[in-house]
């Protein structure tokens, strides 16, 4: 009996440690991030940690963030955004594509817990999505490769045909083919966003075969290193590469999450948040261009007049008449351009791209 | 240089790591241990060699650094499945997940600093020849070493007495252990011989490959080195075979891609896992004929009795 006591008095002493120590949790709003990759990746995970660890400098002392790195997409996820969920997180950023599905299914699960995922289509009361314009700067790079290819052939490295994706090498063909009708592009997908080794074969290759410029739409720093080697032009992905090829780097499209972060938190903490679709660009600086480097002058110029259209809303990357592959043009959904929807879930190819959408 | 050639050297290029882990592995499955932790000696090597080469300045003290760093994590590994006696699978499993995490902490403070990479022998005359000089006389030390290993690794297997022994505790530890060898010890070696080798392969990513180091860059490279020692059915000749068939075809499918020609990269990408998928299929159906190596006591726990 007396050992009986001894232990429920232990219980209790542990109930009261855990429950002290759930009150001085709950004092701070817990934000979870699930990453992709390792932070380290320089790309495009390492951006949204950027993001995370400018959120901490502007609000530390009201919140506590977490973050999960290298969690695969698809079921695997599922389970590291619940562990989230599970464990007192309050606002949570799944940063990935293909951890639409995944969120929602835990999203629908705790309604009471918010969520924002990352470039995605998909949303609920209590899951907003967001996404950069990246298709804007993508454009501008066009601009850009159109006027330095002497070749007039640009490489792309591709992750996965996806709409993110192909948006991207449509952008870049229409702001090539605004300066060089007759440019070409070489697509090869790696089927991978991370894989260092694959991503520097996939840019030997396109190098391999004569292409001047080199555009990746994967996470590594691997093709700008391979292109400094080959002597050729590269654009760098997610985060400013430069360093990685000092004469090589035209410019990069940069991720710039943080605001939008420290935006979102606020309101969770004054209880405003709401489940929102966030789509912004070069103008709301979530698209931000490295400087323009490693071009003439008047390249430079034009680089920078593209992106002040841009930004001024004077010029559109998907400007309708948009024109398929087969020389048709597009059913303009969105009056003057073409709609958020129909860039958002692009599955097609523009005039000019002698090449096929993988699997369709 | 002409495409083919380039292809060549980039064929060469990616086989390279494939071939060190898996000859490594070879050994350590011949002599009965199934070690799955590959991947994660891999990745400790990667970090380890880069911090190496980074702060010496020199590849090789990289290169050796990885060895070391691959070797000491299969220590970790021989001490608990060959002391222990703790389930091979499982303990090797531990192993990739706690090298990934290690090395990812290690590397840490090294991500984004730059290397200059592994040179290239260069022969005056000979490396110039058409086609064949860069081919055969262009690459890095390591390439040649990988083939020098696996020559190494025959001789050892197939022309020594070490090597019998080694061959015969794989196949028959009870055996093995009654004839008076030391079962434990010969295993311990070549637990410790496929950590190094497994080292080295990932060293030569951030040393020869893409020079710089980023956590989780072996990105499943060790997965395929353990799938290719079961293609090759065990055997050192048909490893390096098999090695640069799965570098061919991830190379090549990239080029087909350049080239246009319509095939979907899914299923080129797919393609060398299939080709293993059948070579295993062929393996269970023709014991006999495909003649498979396959160690007899491959990952069964062997506790001496005195």
């Amino acid at each position: 009996m007396k050992k009986l006591l001894m232990i429920s008095a232990a219980i209790a002493a542990v109930a009261v440690a855990a429950t002290g120590y759930n009150a001085h949790a709950a004092d701070k709003l817990k934000v979870g991030f699930i990453y992709l990759g390792p932070v380290g990746d320089l790309g495009w995970t390492y951006r949204h940690e950027v993001g995370r660890q400018e959120l901490v400098k502007a609000l530390g002392d009201k919140i506590e963030t977490t973050y999960l790195e290298n969690v695969n997409e698809g079921p695997d996820s599922e389970r590291s955004i619940e562990q989230l969920a599970r464990t007192g997180h309050q606002l949570i950023f799944t940063t990935s594509f293909g951890y639409m599905d995944p969120t929602l299914k835990v999203a629908k699960r705790f309604p009471k817990i918010k969520f924002e995922h990352a470039t995605g289509f998909k949303t609920a009361p209590n899951m907003g999505n967001y996404a950069g314009r990246f298709y804007e700067g993508r454009y501008i790079q066009g601009v850009i490769a159109g006027k330095m290819s002497k070749k007039g052939v640009i490489g792309y490295i591709g992750s996965f045909p996806i709409p993110e994706v192909i948006s991207g090498i449509n952008a870049t063909m229409l702001g090539a083919q605004s300066v060089n009708p007759n440019i070409k592009v070489k697509i090869i997908w790696v089927n991978t966003w991370f894989d260092p080794g694959k991503e520097a074969d996939a840019a030997k290759a396109l190098a391999d075969q004569g292409v001047d410029i080199i555009m990746q739409h994967t996470d590594s720093p691997a093709a700008m290193q391979v292109a400094a080697q080959r002597g050729i032009l590269a654009f760098g992905q997610d985060s400013d590469m430069i360093k990685f090829g000092p004469k090589t780097q035209l410019t990069a499209i940069i991720d710039n999450w943080g605001p939008y972060y420290i935006k979102q938190t606020k309101a969770a903490l004054d209880g405003t948040w709401k489940a929102g679709e966030t789509w912004d660009g070069l103008k709301e600086k979530m698209v931000v261009m490295a400087p323009y480097t490693n071009m003439p002058d008047d390249v430079k110029a034009l680089a920078e007049k593209t992106e002040a259209g841009i930004v001024a809303g004077t010029l559109h990357p998907f400007k309708c008449p948009v024109y398929g592959q087969d020389g048709k043009a597009v059913e303009c959904k969105g009056g003057t351009h073409l709609a958020p929807g129909q860039i958002l879930g692009m599955n097609f190819y523009v005039k000019g791209v002698d090449d096929k959408i993988p699997g369709k | 240089m002409g495409l083919l050639e380039a292809i060549l050297i980039s064929v060469i290029a990616a086989s390279t790591p494939l071939l060190l882990a898996a000859a490594g592995e070879l050994v350590v499955e011949r002599s009965g241990v199934l070690n799955l932790g590959v991947e994660g000696m891999m990745i400790m090597g990667a970090a380890c060699g880069f911090a190496g080469c980074w702060l010496t300045g020199s590849t090789f003290l990289g290169a050796l650094c990885g060895i070391a760093a691959g070797a000491a994590l299969s220590l970790v590994f021989a001490m608990l499945t060959l002391g222990l006696a703790v389930n091979q699978v499982a303990a090797g499993l531990a192993l990739t997940i706690l090298g990934t995490g290690l090395s990812g902490l290690i590397g840490a403070g090294f991500v984004g600093q730059r290397i200059v990479p592994a040179p290239h022998l260069d022969i005056p005359f000979i490396t110039t020849l058409p086609v064949v000089g860069k081919l055969f006389f262009g690459q890095d030390g390591f390439v040649y070493f990988s083939i020098l290993l696996v020559i190494a690794i025959w001789w050892f297997l197939y022309r020594t007495r070490a090597g019998l022994i080694l061959r015969a505790t794989g196949d028959n530890h009870t055996s093995a252990h009654a004839l008076g060898y030391p079962v434990l010890k010969i295993r311990l070696l070549a637990v410790l011989f496929g950590g190094g080798c497994a080292g080295l392969a990932g060293a030569y990513l951030p040393l020869a490959y893409t020079p710089f180091f980023i956590p989780g860059m072996t990105a499943g490279r060790g997965w395929i080195a353990l799938a290719l020692v079961v293609f090759s059915s065990w055997r050192p000749g048909r490893l390096v075979g098999g090695a640069y068939l799965f570098g061919a075809v991830t190379i090549l499918q990239l080029h087909a891609q350049a080239l246009g020609l319509g095939i979907p990269s899914q299923l080129m990408t797919s393609l060398p896992y299939l080709a293993t998928v059948v070579v295993l299929v062929l393996i269970s159906r023709s014991r006999g004929i495909a003649g498979s190596a396959a160690p007899a006591s491959l990952g069964m726990v062997f506790v001496p009795d005195r």
